[in-house]
């Protein structure tokens, strides 16, 4: 008995628990509710491709930016013990700089957008390097040193293209925001696939992770075992920052539209949530990126669950808070340590029973 | 020990830098856009003041948001700096913010550099008081355009504003003169609150009220182009149906129509399903030519030329509330050079 609670909240699913719990439930909670929920459809789109469609589509389509950037966040809450709350207006920024060169461009084609992208891609390592050397190498707060670019990044983006909400179309911005002719799979979703393989590759072929974990337990002892702590932290922010320019990029292709103000507007706080969610310490240390990509679609399963349910959006952010609150309370230590103290007391109890029955 | 005291002299020395990095923000694009016009700067502008009435041009003071707030901003701001040139015979001053009381300081200065005029468009309807009690006893003539404010009447010359409901009622009277069997509406609205969202909601609440159109959806996607996709997705999700998409912006309209290209339902002029749009981007307008849309909505950012006629006395004010006059497009009397005269941005 005990054992097999043990292994729930510590061997097995580890701190992975708590997030596949909670999709479990919203599962559940909307095949009560309506299983039509679920019921995925195969069609054609305007553009006469055949393409999947349904909420379960909508969730893991509408979470790829939001998954992406979680992704990134691990990494920096890891090393850092800390986050970045600036990723939403670098994503603007990061956006806007590849608007910019397919509207420098007389044709929009393939070679174009790869350079629009590695221009995005660019100018957010320069950004997240920015955050990254005011944290690893002026050891200020991560909270406090990407404030700067929070408040100022989108201004920034708007200087990039001047206009309010320029726009760009073609059927290769299309392909990556929507769906590329013949695969009936949202492009975003495997972009996210994508870079998830990427980080797995690397955390399998070079020591990050680990240096990573060990950086966010105690730089100093990783500084002393011969691990450069101040590297490991600027380097979690540079990838966080490719992280974001994918995300820019998939933001701004969806609608072939950047609109400075909106883009991935508020996302930090759910990239933040989401990595909370995943059951990682946002004090740093050990991380499961698995974790925070759950976390994201449970977001957005809450999100789409409530908008098929017509609630108001603007009531839709206080029933996520409640939802989160549950979520984060269950998943912290002090409930967990309770729960399993409840355990041990009833597995304790029953042999005392028995003693008393013999009596 | 150094070390902590430096890391925290450097902590205090960085939230400085943002803070000031902030204000540069929304003060940045006041030394930007304000630079063509010819300094804004307080210190340096107080010294001419005295002698320059006697000079000819006419000192316009605008305190406006800035531009990089919106397209239609952008369109307003530059029609200002059109409107009141070097060419004209004005002496244009600019100060941008989206802080109401960094514009009451920008008014506060302008009116100790001595302006003639002073245009205003508001973050705030309140708060105003003092500084146009001020700017009355200096004599200098206040005007407000784009927005409203809370005083008295007395206290300015005239209100070039937009009638949002005005708006909001011409499209509904289109959509009605469309004679559609039944209307089943999905109604993605802006934030909350705002003079656009309330004018342009009002006249398709009465709708909904009367029972002459059906509420299929109506949320709020706080001008969120995504967010309206994500709300169009849920509904066709859901499977209801319904034939009239109406947005209270463009860039709404326009992340409601990519949820109807992904699920195959046609829009437009001969789609199943009519769009509706408010702002006239010039985007948004050649999605009507191209008939993908159905409808705009225009708002009109262009109220210069107004205030430069009474203020030359080409045009006399009878009431001091001057609506703006604003037009609807429908995309089958749509022309290219509608697009060109009224169309914003590119």
């Amino acid at each position: 008995m005990k054992s097999k609670f043990k292994k729930i909240f510590k061997g097995g699913l580890g701190q992975l628990t708590i997030p596949i719990i909670a999709i479990c439930l919203l599962v559940i909670f909307n095949l009560i509710r309506d299983p039509s929920f679920f019921s995925i459809a195969i069609q054609h789109n305007n553009d006469g491709n055949i393409v999947l469609a349904g909420n379960l589509i909508s969730i893991i389509n509408g979470a790829s930016e939001l998954a992406v950037l979680a992704m990134g966040m691990t990494l920096v809450t890891a090393a850092c013990g800390g986050q970045d709350i600036s990723v939403g207006a670098m994503a603007a920024i990061a956006g806007s700089a590849f608007v910019k060169v397919l509207k420098s461009a007389s044709v929009i084609n393939a070679p174009i957008v790869i350079l629009g992208f590695l221009m995005a891609c660019l100018v957010a390592m320069i950004f997240a390097s920015f955050n990254g050397t005011l944290v690893a190498v002026f050891k200020i707060q991560p909270m406090i040193a990407t404030l700067i670019l929070y408040t100022c990044g989108r201004s920034i983006a708007y200087w990039i293209n001047g206009g309010a909400t320029p726009t760009v179309s073609s059927p290769i911005i299309t392909g990556i925001g929507s769906f590329i002719p013949g695969i009936p799979v949202p492009t975003p979703v495997l972009i996210v696939i994508a870079v998830a393989i990427i980080f797995k590759l690397v955390f399998h072929f070079t020591s990050l992770e680990l240096f990573t974990q060990s950086v966010g337990i105690n730089g100093s002892a990783a500084r002393l075992n011969g691990i450069n702590s101040t590297f490991i932290k600027l380097l979690s922010f540079i990838i966080l920052g490719l992280c974001v320019a994918v995300a820019g990029t998939i933001g701004v292709s969806r609608l072939g539209l950047i609109n400075h103000e909106t883009l991935l507007l508020d996302v930090e706080m759910d990239t933040i949530l989401a990595v909370a969610i995943g059951g990682n310490s946002l004090g740093g240390g050990k991380f499961k990126i698995s974790g925070s990509i759950i976390g994201a679609y449970v977001i957005q399963m809450l999100t789409i669950t409530l908008y098929a349910m017509k609630v108001s959006s603007t009531d839709v952010k206080a029933y996520k808070a409640v939802v989160i609150i549950l979520l984060v309370v269950i998943g912290s230590p002090v409930i967990k340590a309770k729960f399993q103290k409840l355990m041990t007391n009833l597995k304790n109890r029953k042999p005392k029973v028995s003693v008393k029955g013999a009596d | 020990m150094m070390k902590k005291k430096f890391g925290s002299l450097v902590l205090v020395g960085s939230v400085m830098m943002s803070l000031l990095f902030s204000a540069c923000t929304s003060g940045g694009g006041t030394t930007n856009a304000g630079s063509t016009s010819g300094g804004s700067d307080n210190s340096g502008s107080t010294a001419t003041v005295a002698e320059a009435p006697s000079s000819g041009t006419i000192k316009v003071g605008v305190v406006n948001n800035p531009p990089s707030e919106s397209g239609y901003r952008e369109a307003n701001v530059k029609d200002m700096e059109s409107v009141f040139s070097a060419a004209n015979g004005y002496e244009l001053k600019t100060a941008y913010s989206l802080k109401n009381d960094e514009q009451l300081q920008a008014a506060q200065g302008f009116i100790t550099e001595g302006v003639d005029y002073l245009l205003i468009s508001a973050a705030e309807t309140t708060g105003w008081d003092e500084v146009l009690k001020k700017a009355q006893e200096a004599g200098i003539k206040v005007y407000l355009f784009d927005r409203m404010i809370d005083v008295d009447e007395s206290l300015y010359e005239a209100a070039v504003v937009s009638d949002m409901s005005a708006e909001g009622d011409t499209a509904v009277q289109w959509l009605l003169d469309q004679d559609l069997p039944e209307y089943n509406v999905i109604h993605i609205q802006g934030a909350m609150g705002s003079d656009a969202q309330i004018g342009r909601t009002g006249a398709l609440d009465a709708q909904f009220a009367s029972g002459k159109m059906n509420k299929v959806v109506q949320q709020t996607a706080t001008w969120d182009e995504a967010e309206a996709k994500k709300i169009v997705e849920s509904v066709i999700n859901s499977g209801d149906s319904f034939n009239v998409i109406y947005a209270e912006n463009d860039g709404m309209a326009k992340g409601a129509v990519a949820a109807l290209d992904e699920a195959g339902i046609t829009h437009g002029v001969d789609g199943d399903v009519i769009v509706m749009g408010f702002d006239c981007n010039k985007w948004a307008l050649r999605e009507l030519l191209a008939g993908k849309w159905n409808y705009d909505g225009q708002c009109s950012p262009f109220q210069a030329q107004i205030i430069s006629d009474i203020i030359q006395g080409k045009r006399t004010v009878t009431e001091k509330k001057i609506i703006n006059e604003e037009k609807g497009f429908d995309a089958k009397s749509l022309t290219q050079s509608d697009i060109d005269t009224y169309g914003l941005g590119e």
